[in-house]
């Protein structure tokens, strides 16, 4: 069992819902992206999306935009992502670490030696946001060969045909984005939402995490009700880009943030 | 290597996949994938569909003002002392570029598939102006994306777009010019997708834009082939054309591929000069990867970063390339050259002195080379390039460097 299936199983046999975090590596600076992790882990977090930077971030609005941007100024390559991950596995070995990014800096690197790279470094999953599974047909055995969770999104424009291809080619959860749109909008619509993640429900046994337009305790709670897992990613990395000097104000206002989504998550246990 | 093609060869691509050998392909979020399957489903089916070729073949004819004559360039010949240039004078369309092709038929693939908002990237200008003056045409709500610096150096399209009522969305994130116009393109469409239709301007972006718009651009070369026949008897001997994404070129070269004594030559932006880095040249010197929703060849560092690019032109100031142009170099049947800014400046100079006509300064780019090339082939050959379009819009910038103030 991957360690994203054990902590998503465990999670359910207590009735509770996972929070997972997404931040971008290197933003504000490489050197800090271990500690914040830590911070969130503090906070109890259950899954960390570790963002890859790219210099094109087609699916994301201005806040991650811009953290792509801080993060490459400071030269977080896929490699130093990769670092990151391993310096973060040398404290904490239980919790999952999803990277999520676009599919370029794994071209150049090289299928075969990334896929090497991220078990070695102990990431646990791998979404890329422009891989659809069509494409995915040389990547998908190297992940599966080594135990790496391939994560793809779901959408409220994908098909029921769709949701079950894309869920046989999944493993750990599915991702499923809220609606049609960038990172960081704020159109969410909770009863849209549920509808359609009890749908996908009815197609695949697989875990459901929903991520885009989350933003606080009561949107984490509204959209935990109705699936496995909620996805928050906007809000934090604005709430990075706002303290980027102060690290531990930094700190001090992510755990502030996380807190209180854990709580509202939590009180929904059954 | 070079690959003797056929016309089963070329019938099989791109595969149901999008794919062109190793390119091409759908690489896109997940949101916009049931749009392109759509896309794709209608487009094969009207590809086939009389009534919507013939409403195509009747725009282009009365509309755009088709078919654009083949010009022999006779004193240009004459100072160049080798083989006889003709000219494909796309700058005579309306709207004055290639870039009106295919607008006129994705605007009416908008209008069978009901869309009423069209959203269009544009890098030079022109592909902007194709689609507004599409859309005015048509009545559809016009959403163009353009670098910010861009914005400044084609100014004149920005205010004839406006002219058209479109309105001029200026991208200020990245590097400010086209691949920046195309992601914000991208992030429109996602956000819109239920109701935009997005006219992407070359043979780029995901399957099957780089299949439709070869398509729509593939008059220029079926034109230029019977013109040429019926001229001179006998097919040309070189086809030159400019590349940013590759549209006129491909367009240009797409009817003659399966005619071996027919060499292609796409001109990429040389800036200023290869070996400083500071060019738009991905076939030249780029390697492959994945970017806007296609493999391709990439200008980019070790790491997958899309590098910064650098042209004169901003129509050809764009890391990839269409998808087909890179299976066409990998198979050996087009060249890729480059020719620099300040080359491509003396060739616009070139073109309007000796023969009256004032090329854009992507297009500069093709004449650039073709002269190189025709002065080393025999007098009794022929080469033909594509005159993609025309250079009012580029006054200023010419102006500019000649430190003159309009
Ligand atoms: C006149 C002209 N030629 C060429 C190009 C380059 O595009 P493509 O390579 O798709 O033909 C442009 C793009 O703006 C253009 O305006």
């Amino acid at each position: 069992m991957s360690r994203i299936e054990g902590v998503l199983q465990t999670l359910k046999g207590q009735g509770r819902k996972a929070l997972i975090p997404f931040i971008t590596a290197g933003d504000p600076h490489p050197d800090e992206t271990v500690g914040l992790m830590h911070t969130m882990v503090d906070a109890g977090v259950d899954i960390i999306e570790l963002g890859v930077p790219f210099s094109d971030p087609m699916a994301d609005g201005p806040v991650i935009q811009l953290a792509c941007e801080r993060a490459l100024k400071h030269g977080t390559s896929i490699r130093r992502v990769l670092a990151i991950v391993s310096e973060f596995r040398k404290t904490n070995n239980a919790t999952p670490v999803v990277l999520m990014g676009y599919l370029n800096p794994i071209e150049a690197m090289g299928y075969e030696a990334f896929a090497d790279a991220a078990v070695e470094a102990g990431v646990d999953g791998i979404l890329t946001v422009d891989l659809p599974p069509e494409e995915a047909d040389q990547i998908a055995p190297l992940f599966a060969q080594r135990g790496l969770d391939p994560i793809f999104l779901l959408a409220p424009t994908t098909t029921d045909d769709r949701i079950r291809a894309i869920a046989d080619h999944s493993s750990g959860y599915v991702y499923y984005v809220s609606f049609n749109g960038v990172t960081g909008a704020a159109k969410i619509n909770v009863d849209e939402v549920a509808a359609k993640v009890d749908h996908i429900h009815k197609l695949t046994a697989l875990p459901v995490g929903v991520g885009f337009g989350i933003r606080d305790a009561e949107t984490a709670a509204a959209v935990g009700r109705v699936s496995d897992g909620v996805i928050v990613g906007s809000v934090l990395v604005d709430t990075i880009a706002r303290n980027q000097t102060d690290i531990d104000a930094l700190k001090r206002a992510l755990t502030d943030l996380l807190n209180p989504m854990r709580e509202a998550l939590d009180s929904l246990a059954s | 290597m070079s690959v003797k093609l056929t016309e089963e060869m070329l019938t099989a691509l791109p595969d149901a996949r999008g794919h062109f050998g190793a390119f091409g392909g759908r690489f896109v979020s997940e949101t916009l994938m049931d749009s392109l399957m759509t896309l794709e489903r209608e487009y094969l089916r009207l590809k086939k569909d009389p009534e919507f070729q013939a409403t195509f073949d009747k725009d282009l004819a009365d509309y755009v003002g088709r078919p654009s004559p083949l010009y022999f360039a006779e004193r240009l010949t004459r100072e160049t002392g080798g083989a006889q240039i003709w000219l494909k004078r796309e700058d005579l369309n309306h709207t004055g570029a290639h870039k009106v092709n295919n607008t006129i038929g994705q605007a009416l693939l908008a209008s069978f598939l009901g869309k009423k908002r069209i959203i269009a990237e544009t890098g030079a200008g022109q592909h902007g102006v194709a689609t507004a003056t599409v859309c005015a045409r048509l009545g559809l709500e016009c959403h163009v994306f353009m670098g910010a610096e861009d914005v400044q150096r084609q100014s004149l399209n920005v205010y004839r777009m406006k002219l058209l009522g479109a309105k001029v969305h200026a991208v200020e994130s990245g590097s400010r010019t086209l691949k920046d116009a195309m992601n914000d393109a991208m992030r429109d469409w996602v956000t819109n997708v239920d109701d935009t239709f997005y006219i992407i301007g070359t043979v780029a972006g995901p399957h099957p834009y780089p299949l439709l718009v070869r398509d729509f651009q593939s008059v220029i070369g079926r034109e230029t082939r019977s013109q040429s026949l019926e001229k001179t008897g006998k097919l040309p001997d070189a086809l030159v054309a400019c590349v940013g994404g590759g549209s006129n070129a491909i367009g240009m070269f797409y009817p003659f591929l399966t005619d071996e004594s027919v060499q292609l030559y796409g001109v990429e932006a040389g800036g200023l000069g290869i070996e400083t880095g500071q060019h738009a040249a991905p076939l030249c010197a780029g390697r492959p990867g994945v970017l806007h929703g296609n493999r391709t060849y990439l200008m980019e560092d070790e790491d997958g970063q899309i590098a910064g690019t650098h042209s004169v032109s901003a129509g050809l100031d764009y890391p990839g390339v269409g998808p087909e142009h890179s299976w066409l170099k990998d198979i050996g049947r087009a060249n890729y050259v480059s020719v620099t800014d300040d080359e491509a400046l003396q060739a616009f100079r070139m073109l309007t002195l000796v023969e009256g006509i004032m090329p854009a300064l992507e297009t500069a780019h093709a004449v650039a080379y073709a002269v190189k090339l025709a002065a080393t082939m025999d007098k009794d050959q022929m080469v033909v390039i594509n005159i993609s379009g025309r250079g009012d819009k580029d006054i200023h910038t010419i102006a500019q460097l000649d430190g003159i103030e309009l």
